[in-house]
């Protein structure tokens, strides 16, 4: 599809605007470019551009077509359901703004699906293999049972200023999709495969590559919790396993891009340290 | 033979709780959800979460004062026994996500941190940071995913609930389910299904609340026959930040720092706020309540903000209802360590800087007090029988409903930082209730699976086929919006009420006859809105009858016609005599309403009222005077009669439910 400028669109620049998506139908389908334009409005954010698309129904050149497939949520970004490249950047859709998109590039705003993920349609991308990495390095406490038990144990302010920034995270892959060590991983279900079948071969694949900085940071929540304490060199152990913290380069793009701010690469500095002296210790104690 | 499995419908808090709780029982559970767990809407609370604790309880706290402010505020709709057992297990429950790693603020010595919310004296509620509710949703969906590794728990995430599988008996055997992705239609078999999908805010078109917010499993729930509690109390909170997309909440705290609200005086003046005069300026909270000004109580501020420009029409916008929230006359460095959080918020979303420019607020649909009716055993304590299969059960037989999506525990309103507490509570409870239920639970024959698979399926593809009708699901569910929104939230009059039901019956037509703008079957997601949209419809008809019946004020509800103002006596006797005749009139009032609203549906979409008696049995209900003029002498008249009926009762019964003080702090 051509994305050519058209003449129209540039004299009512300040009434309307173009949005081009890449749009893929399937996972099998090739991507290409559609074109929509909108009617400004003022406090317009990209969820409510999309929303509006949803409405129209109909491209620049007078096709019907069906909604862009997105996920979203919370829309206040929370939830890190709408991740997605806009303008280039990997960001939250929901609090991405028109006003300032278009201060950036007047007239168009362009969309294009995570990078990092296999495309499920459009703008939704299957993001499982995040979840994996938080199995992987059994990123939860592992309490006795959920009976009453009493409080858990002090802490001071500072040990929770210190865990509170990691814990934010909240999984939505932007820090993955701006990683040169992360690559595309994508496994196609094979005719016949059961549910579970097509989840053990998948995961089995994810744990070949790298978990991403998002884990790491997570190792790092749990074992700097007191009870996460009794166990952090299971986590620790799971980190290098093939595909961990080792294959991180230290390029840095992770920590750019985290819409929560999560200090990333003091996460990995950490738990690289730590894991080194643990490698120690195992290997003396042989 | 395997062991049955239970499915949950939903995993924000409410729903992981529980998995969380069966998968410890050792019992195998489903888990369906629209969003990943992870993105549940949960993770927009933010303030915190209630219980008692070492320091208020050293202050004169109580479990049961924690019960009787959650009554109070609920304005007494809530059967006591459920909420008075949530109060004793608050404590317990914080305690419990304390050891589940959730990151809550700490104080110096390092015990937990505890802030003061609305409706109560004491400094109850926990906090994590400026993210509660995420927070504590974080450390649930990583216990879960503990057990998702040992086999206990299955998720099925971007899958939509499309209702229970009765059987010829009304039990309910399992559920059916679509994935959102390849959309395909699957039964699951389970020995019970607990429904835990949270509120219904969509039905206003936009709110704070998430895109999930459909209400739809409820609503497909109670299509199904389970009873729908209190539909109309829908809280709305007076502050939020209106999006194209969504209403962000603004904190109550930036009228607590001494934020002015005001409209221009001149309709939609086109000047740039901060470029118009004093004199020009309507700060009609300060001028219509010269006591309290700004700080008004949230009902009021919410009634007030929403006439002033719906009925006189000085929104400052003129095609989208808004007004000023002005800090602008507050220095910057003030500004930013008192609110700088809240501040951030409106920055990030509207691209302007509330330092400079008044802020734009409106009130905003916030949560739905009303929900699944559910059951529950009395223990002899007046708390709940553990592990009874009737706590939290529907009248659907082995059909559960928890978290926000039950009527349970918030009556008429609920107060802030109570709902996180209801979701994890419910959540845990009805763990125990539910295993001991499958003890004795029939496993679902194989053609009844496959009928319901068949009946949902012929729907599905009857939706993808239908010959074009014209009609957009995008701009029906505005429309839907719009009525609820103008017709059944801050201020409800009957005439208005009854034109929106029309309207919103002939909406539901319409949706019926939806074209369809995607007709394939993979990761549809055209269908599946247009499927919540249709499921929206009974569920707004329920909100507003029940409205449309209840002939008096109560917590959220709030008619102008059946208000008790206050008193306008200035001499003494007449004063009296006017609170005597104000006490009668609360009286009357109680005997004739104070019963919960049960709506049921019929095959047909039809919605239909009955009531049932609220137990009161611990704490008597009183009046809530908080800002009444004339409160005083209502409430000494109150007491008095208390004191001669319980006199005249003699020793007995009455110690335990003597009336706390009446008037509001
Ligand atoms: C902005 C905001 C701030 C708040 N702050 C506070 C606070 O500070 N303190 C407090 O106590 N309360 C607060 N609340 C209220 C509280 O957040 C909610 O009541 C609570 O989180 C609801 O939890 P839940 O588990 O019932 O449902 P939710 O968290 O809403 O989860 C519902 C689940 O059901 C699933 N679902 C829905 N429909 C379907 C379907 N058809 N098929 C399959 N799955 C489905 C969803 O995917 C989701 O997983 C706040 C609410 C808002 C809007
Ligand atoms: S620092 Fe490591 S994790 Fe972060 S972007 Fe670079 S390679 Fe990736
Ligand atoms: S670390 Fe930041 S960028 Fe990465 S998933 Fe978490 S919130 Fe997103
Ligand atoms: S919708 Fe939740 S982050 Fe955007």
């Amino acid at each position: 599809m051509s994305d050519t400028h058209n003449g129209q669109g540039h004299s009512h620049a300040r009434r309307t605007f173009e949005v081009r998506v890449l749009r893929q139908d399937d996972p099998e389908s090739p991507s290409y470019w559609e074109r929509h334009r909108l009617d400004y409005e003022p406090d317009m954010n990209v969820t409510s551009v999309l929303q509006r698309i949803a409405a129209q129904a109909e491209t620049v050149d007078g096709v019907h077509v069906a909604p862009v497939s997105y996920d979203s949520n919370c829309l206040e970004e929370v939830c890190g359901a709408c991740t997605m490249i806009i303008n280039g950047r990997v960001r939250q859709a929901c609090s991405a703004l028109v006003d300032r998109l278009l201060e950036d590039r007047p007239g168009e705003i362009e969309l294009q699906p995570m990078s990092k993920f296999p495309v499920i349609r459009d703008l939704a991308v299957r993001r499982r293999r995040l979840f994996r990495a938080l199995e992987k390095v059994k990123a939860w406490l592992p309490v006795d049972n959920y009976y009453n038990m009493g409080p858990g144990p002090r802490q001071s302010p500072e040990q929770q200023e210190q865990a509170y920034p990691l814990y934010e995270c909240m999984s939505c892959g932007c820090c993955l999709d701006a990683c040169p060590q992360y690559s595309h991983v994508e496994v196609v279900r094979a005719e016949g495969e059961t549910d579970e079948q097509f989840k053990t071969r998948e995961n089995a694949t994810f744990d070949q590559y790298f978990i991403g900085a998002h884990a790491i940071s997570q190792v790092v929540f749990y074992n700097m919790n007191p009870t996460g304490q009794n166990n952090a060199g299971e986590r620790l152990d799971a980190m290098t396993e093939p595909g961990g913290i080792q294959v991180c380069g230290n390029a840095q793009n992770c920590v750019a891009v985290c819409p929560k701010s999560i200090p990333l690469t003091t996460s990995i500095g950490r738990a690289g340290r730590a894991a080194t002296k643990r490698m120690f210790t195992k290997w003396f104690d042989k | 033979m395997a062991k049955q499995r239970v499915m949950i419908v939903g995993g924000g808090l409410a729903g992981l709780a529980a998995a969380m709780k069966l998968a410890e029982l050792e019992i195998p559970v489903d888990l369906m959800s629209l969003t990943p767990v992870k993105r549940s809407h949960s993770v927009c609370a933010q303030g915190g979460i209630n219980s008692v604790n070492a320091v208020t309880r050293q202050q004169g706290d109580s479990e049961w004062l924690h019960l009787d402010d959650t009554v109070y505020g609920g304005d007494f709709l809530q059967h006591q026994p459920p909420v008075k057992e949530m109060t004793e297990w608050g404590p317990k429950i914080i305690d419990l996500m304390d050891r589940l790693g959730v990151p809550f603020n700490r104080t110096a010595e390092g015990f937990r941190d505890q802030r003061r919310f609305g409706g109560t004296l004491f400094k109850r509620t926990a906090f994590s940071g400026a993210t509660t509710g995420q927070q504590l949703l974080y450390a649930l969906d990583d216990q879960v995913r503990r057990w998702t590794v040992e086999g206990r728990i299955k998720i099925y995430e971007a899958w939509d609930f499309l209702g229970p599988i009765l059987d010829a008996d009304g039990v309910c055997r399992g559920a059916i389910g679509q994935d959102l992705v390849s959309m395909e239609i699957r039964a699951f078999p389970a020995a019970a299904v607990i429904i835990a999908s949270g509120g219904c805010g969509l039905i206003y078109g936009r709110s704070t609340m998430s895109m999930a917010c459909t209400g739809s499993a409820a609503s497909r729930a109670f299509q199904a026959g389970a009873r729908y509690g209190n539909p109309e109390f829908i809280q709305v909170h007076p502050t939020a930040i209106p999006g194209a997309d969504k209403l962000r909440l603004m904190s109550e705290s930036a009228r607590g720092e001494g934020g002015r609200v005001w409209v221009p005086r001149k309709p939609q003046d086109p000047r740039p706020p901060r470029e118009i005069p004093e004199n020009e300026r309507y700060y009609f909270l300060e001028e219509r309540y010269p006591t309290y000004g700004n700080l008004v109580p949230r009902d009021i501020a919410t009634r007030e903000i929403f006439s002033v420009c719906t009925e006189d029409g000085l929104s400052v916008d003129k095609d989208r209802l808004a007004v000023y929230l002005d800090l602008t006359h507050i220095p910057r460095a003030t500004l930013d360590i008192k609110l700088g959080g809240i501040l951030h918020i409106y920055e990030k979303f509207q691209g302007v800087d509330p330092r400079e420019v008044p802020m734009k607020i409106f009130p905003a649909v916030h949560y739905s007090m009303g929900g699944l009716w559910v059951d529950y055993e009395k223990n002899a304590a007046g708390g709940l029988t553990m592990g009874s299969p009737r706590n939290q059960r529907t009248n659907v037989p082995q059909l559960y409903a928890i978290g926000e999506c039950d009527y349970q525990y918030h009556g008429a309103n609920r107060l802030g930082a109570n709902s996180l507490l209801s979701c994890i509570f419910s959540g845990l409870v009805v763990a125990p209730s539910v295993a001991n239920v499958i003890k004795t639970a029939k496993p679902a024959e194989e053609s009844l699976l496959k009928s319901a698979v068949a009946e949902k399926q012929a729907e599905h593809d009857q939706m993808l086929r239908r010959p074009t009708g014209g009609e957009n699901p995008y701009l029906i569910h505005q429309e839907l919006g719009n009525v609820m929104t103008k017709s059944c939230t801050v201020v409800r009059h009957n005439n208005v009420l009854r034109e929106a039901i029309d309207k919103v019956n002939e909406l539901g037509e319409r949706s019926k006859r939806c074209s369809l703008s995607d007709s394939g079957n993979w990761n549809n997601q055209n269908v599946m809105f247009t499927k919540a949209l249709r499921d929206m419809f009974p569920l707004a008809k329920a909100i507003l009858l029940g409205a449309l019946a209840r002939d008096e004020c109560r917590g959220a509800h709030f008619k102008p016609e059946f208000a008790m103002p206050g008193l306008t006596a200035t001499d003494p006797a007449e004063l009296r005599r006017e609170a005597e005749a104000w006490v009668d009139r609360f009286d009357a009032n109680t005997n004739k309403w104070l019963k919960s609203t049960i709506a049921s549906c019929d095959k047909q979409g039809e919605v239909s009222l009955s009531y049932e008696d609220v137990d009161t049995t611990l704490i008597k209900p009183r009046p809530r005077l908080y800002g009444l003029v004339g409160a005083g002498m209502i409430e000494e008249v109150w007491k008095a009669r208390q004191a001669a009926k319980s006199s005249s009762e003699g020793n007995g019964s009455a110690a335990k439910s003597a009336p706390q003080p009446a008037v509001a702090h």
